[in-house]
């Protein structure tokens, strides 16, 4: 799925955060659009164009244009993957067109920083040297979302990182988006701060959940997983912190080799210590970022790993836990785990290999990440009905 | 057995360099004959392991890179430098655990008259004929004071238990207290249940209308098939025998909701040698679980004892036959539970706190419970009100008529209760292994051994719980290989049916 493309740029003089349409709008709303012109041939009168944020343009410039004062990208070749109403981000230096949110999917998140305060060794979406994300930028975003979407992560990077800003964006979401769940992704560390949870709770989202990971049930493992000497301690507090002020908590595994002798301990651990959790998601994991070059230490074949898996969900189903497997396709669990698997990867990043096309749970499984198309399960196969 | 303090000296943020890497925080041990030890923490957390090991970790000599290591540290049983979160989560659970203080008294007995119908010979309570005139009974004024006390009490939520005598026999009083409660509560907003404990022998259709519009749940005894429940629960009329209470078991559960009518068994000299029979009549009257108690040494017990009492031994024989019967119906795919073990297992293997008045530290006796007799005295337990009635008042917290709530709750003998409710400074308690899952119960021990503090090595309340305990813990241990056990040992502590704990089965449209 494409969620970039480049183009010529003239006349743009920032970078601009629009939505796309093809439609005629009111003059008075045109700023908040950028019209999408697809087809070289297709006639727009400078009047029709008048007011708009931009115009994006496949082909090359149409010559009737540049009596019309609009800013103008052009030779992007094809943008027929933008949808109506998709809100994308174009630079005004280099032309490059970025989708940032899209209506029917169900998994659009904010990008909100690309630092991090943690160095997950299994990170998919290691830090930048230069952050290029600012918090207006954020704001921006969320006053164009149209409707009440059903679900937006918030992501990076840490989100906590952003301080007063992040509640500064919560406040806009729960004004704008109060039917719209907010799923916070953090490394819980800022959480440890006391305060810093009261002013989360303060904001009042009514739809706010923070999902914290937990790589081990002892410090020395999850420090060593973190990179970070002290992150258990403090994600322990933080999610403490949670728990105090009543919000909604997600605990999320990541399942890899250095961890999963000890899952059925950190399952326990998360029973006896952390009852009130809202969600357990246990993850698959990602060939992306810092886990390509360590692939080798960190994956594990959910196959080996399934019966210890089971074992961990049997456990804290009895006790009641809400619990959840991320990233795993079907064939690499046994059948009593998939009542628990979720399609999880989003839409814009889930594969199906061709043996999958012939699987009678193709619409259970989450599939892979397009990311893991040579790097998966040796056990990959189709799963027939009768075969049951 | 034993128990480990490790003095706050041995911080491990003080000096490593010597051979304290690490600090031991408290737990109770012992060593079963297995040869492996058994370590409880304050929270009830537990784990096993081999005599050698066991002699590592406590001379500090346990390599940090052993899985023993790792297990003890994130159970709570050591703390080192790499982490300082483990005093929070503790005192966290240990908050969590001791729950049932947090809003003081929450069970309320009524006893609105003592007359009863029946003359059970094991019969804890000092009954009275139920031809006896009403002085036996509440007055109208002694009920509405006690209503007035429980509705003073700081708990949000509590819960007002009629016993006897027969409660039925004046249904009239229970009504007024059930409508005295509801109205005087408008202002109060306290959330109450309400459960009359009845022989239910004198059951008619106006009671069971009532219990339906007002919640009022039903708590009845059982003692088996009719054959052993005529013996154990003799009474004066042939209309009050099994048939009688089995019809009306019935007729509660199809008006109320078979979740709204629970059963009780006493265990007899008689009962010993019949644990399935007992089992199946519960299953045959659609009970979905049993309480097996053991006799209780007061009242009309004491006197029957030489013919219907047995050893601790001799009982403990008894519960684990019912318990493996129970088991192999559970694997038949019937969930059904004991009660006790519910409890227990749920003391074991959850972090919450059980509000369970036979087993809790400090004991409930005032703290968790409290009893308003007909005649306006107020009681601790049960058992206490059973000592006044054996002339001995030594428990007596107060009268309704005379006495103010903080007079009551707060006086000398109340505190002299308190004194010996903490199992975890009694003598024998407190470095038990099983402490924790364990509870004082300083009027009992008041009454068999004239000690409020209770002499272990004799008490026959010790010697059922331990042995009861630790075969629970050998039922735990056998299910972390048999999910199936698993299961069952779960579905009582949750009380569903063991079929919604099974994993989901998926199936392909």
């Amino acid at each position: 799925m494409r969620l970039s493309a480049s183009g010529s740029p003239r006349g743009l003089i920032a970078n601009t955060i629009a939505r796309v349409t093809r439609k005629s709008h009111e003059p008075s709303e045109r700023c908040q659009y950028f019209l999408v012109l697809d087809d070289a041939t297709t006639f727009a009168s400078p009047k029709a164009v008048q007011g708009y944020a931009g115009l994006l343009v496949a082909a090359d410039e149409p010559p009737s244009l540049p009596m019309a004062d609009v800013p103008i990208v052009s030779r992007f070749h094809d943008l027929s993957f933008l949808e109506e109403d998709a809100i994308v981000k174009v630079s005004a230096s280099t032309g490059h067109l970025k989708v940032l949110y899209r209506p029917s999917s169900t998994c659009n998140a904010l990008f909100v920083t690309s630092a991090c305060n943690s160095r997950c060794i299994m990170c998919s979406q290691p830090p930048l040297k230069e952050p290029d994300e600012t918090l207006d930028e954020q704001l921006r975003v969320v006053d164009l979302i149209s409707g009440q979407p059903e679900y937006l992560g918030i992501t990076g990077g840490e989100p906590t990182l952003l301080k007063e800003g992040l509640f500064t964006l919560l406040e806009r979401l729960r004004d704008r988006l109060p039917r719209t769940t907010a799923h916070l992704l953090t490394n819980g560390r800022l959480y440890a701060y006391e305060d810093f949870v009261g002013h989360l709770a303060e904001v009042a989202h009514p739809r706010l959940s923070s999902a914290i990971p937990l790589y081990a049930d002892i410090a020395q493992l999850h420090d060593a997983i973190v990179g970070a000497p002290g992150a258990f301690d403090q994600a322990v507090h933080g999610i403490y912190n949670v728990a105090k002020y009543s919000l909604t908590l997600e605990i999320r595994v990541v399942l890899q080799r250095p961890t999963i002798a000890r899952l059925p301990q950190l399952s326990e651990f998360i029973y006896r210590n952390l009852p009130f959790a809202n969600h357990i998601a246990f993850m698959g994991l990602e060939n992306m970022g810092y886990a390509v070059k360590n692939w080798n230490a960190l994956w594990m074949d959910p196959v080996e790993y399934a019966p210890i898996l089971e074992a961990c969900v049997r456990s804290l189903f009895v006790r009641r836990m809400n619990v959840s497997l991320y990233n795993l396709q079907l064939c690499t669990l046994p059948r009593s785990l998939w009542g628990f698997a979720r399609k999880s990867i989003s839409d814009y990043k889930a594969i199906y290999l061709e043996e999958c096309q012939v699987c009678d749970t193709k619409e259970l499984c989450g599939g892979l990440f397009a990311s893991s198309k040579r790097r998966h399960s040796e056990s990959l196969r189709p799963i027939r009905r009768n075969s049951l | 057995m034993g128990n480990c303090l490790e003095p706050s000296h041995c911080s491990p943020s003080g000096d490593t360099s010597g051979p304290l890497r690490y600090r031991l925080l408290p737990f109770t041990f012992d060593r079963w004959s297995t040869g492996e030890y058994l370590l409880v923490n304050e929270v009830g957390e537990f784990l096993r392991c081999p005599a050698e090991k066991f002699s590592a970790f406590t001379a500090h000599a346990l390599a940090s890179t052993e899985t023993l290591y790792a297990d003890l540290k994130a159970k709570h049983f050591l703390a080192d430098r790499t982490s300082s979160a483990c005093l929070n989560l503790l005192a966290a659970k240990y908050r969590a655990k001791k729950g049932f203080l947090e809003e003081f008294t929450k069970l309320h007995i009524f006893v609105p008259t003592i007359r009863c119908n029946g003359s059970c010979p094991y019969c804890q309570v000092s009954r009275r004929n139920q031809d006896t005139s009403s002085a036996f009974d509440m007055t109208e004024e002694i009920l509405r004071r006690s209503i007035q006390l429980m509705l003073a009490s700081p708990s949000p939520h509590i819960t007002m238990e009629f016993q006897g005598g027969e409660p039925l026999l004046r249904f009239d009083l229970v009504k007024e207290a059930v409508r005295y409660t509801k109205e005087r509560n408008a202002s109060v907003g306290k959330r109450i249940d309400m459960v009359v404990c009845t022989n239910l022998t004198l059951l008619e259709d106006d009671h069971l209308d009532f219990f339906r519009s007002h919640g009022v749940l039903i708590s009845t005894s059982i003692d088996g098939p009719a054959f052993l429940h005529d013996v154990n629960r003799p009474s004066r009329s042939p209309a009050s025998n099994h048939a009688t209470v089995e019809r009306n078991i019935r007729r509660a559960q199809e008006a109320l909701g078979r979740e709204a009518v629970s059963a009780l068994m006493t265990t007899t000299r008689e009962s010993l040698k019949f644990p399935r029979q007992i089992v199946d009549e519960y299953l045959r009257l659609d009970l979905g679980s049993i309480f097996v108690r053991e006799l209780n040494p007061y009242g009309y017990a004491l006197k029957a004892a030489a013919q219907i009492d047995y050893t601790s031994e001799e009982f403990f024989r008894f519960y684990t036959a019912v318990l493996d019967y129970i088991l192999e119906v559970n694997r038949r795919g019937r969930t059904f539970a004991e009660s006790y073990a519910g409890l227990v297992l749920r003391k074991m293997l959850t972090p919450w706190s059980v509000g369970f008045v036979d087993l809790q530290s400090p004991a409930a006796a005032g703290i968790g419970a409290v009893l308003y007799n007909y005649d306006g005295n107020i009681y601790p337990s049960d058992e206490a009100r059973m000592l006044a009635e054996m002339e001995d008042f030594s428990f007596r917290l107060g009268n309704v008529l005379e006495d103010d709530y903080a007079a009551i709750f707060l006086g000398e003998t109340m505190q002299t209760l308190a004194s010996a409710a903490c199992n975890e400074s009694l003598a024998g308690c407190a470095e038990c292994v099983y402490r924790v899952y364990c509870g004082a119960d300083p009027v009992r021990h008041y009454a068999t051994q004239r000690d409020l503090f209770g002499h272990r090595p004799s008490s026959g309340f010790c010697k059922k719980n331990k042995a009861i305990i630790r075969h629970l813990f050998e039922l735990v241990f056998a299910a972390e290989k048999d999910p199936d056990l698993e299961r069952i040992l779960w579905s009582w502590i949750t009380r569903e049916d063991q079929s919604l704990l099974r994993l989901p089965e998926v199936c392909l449209s």
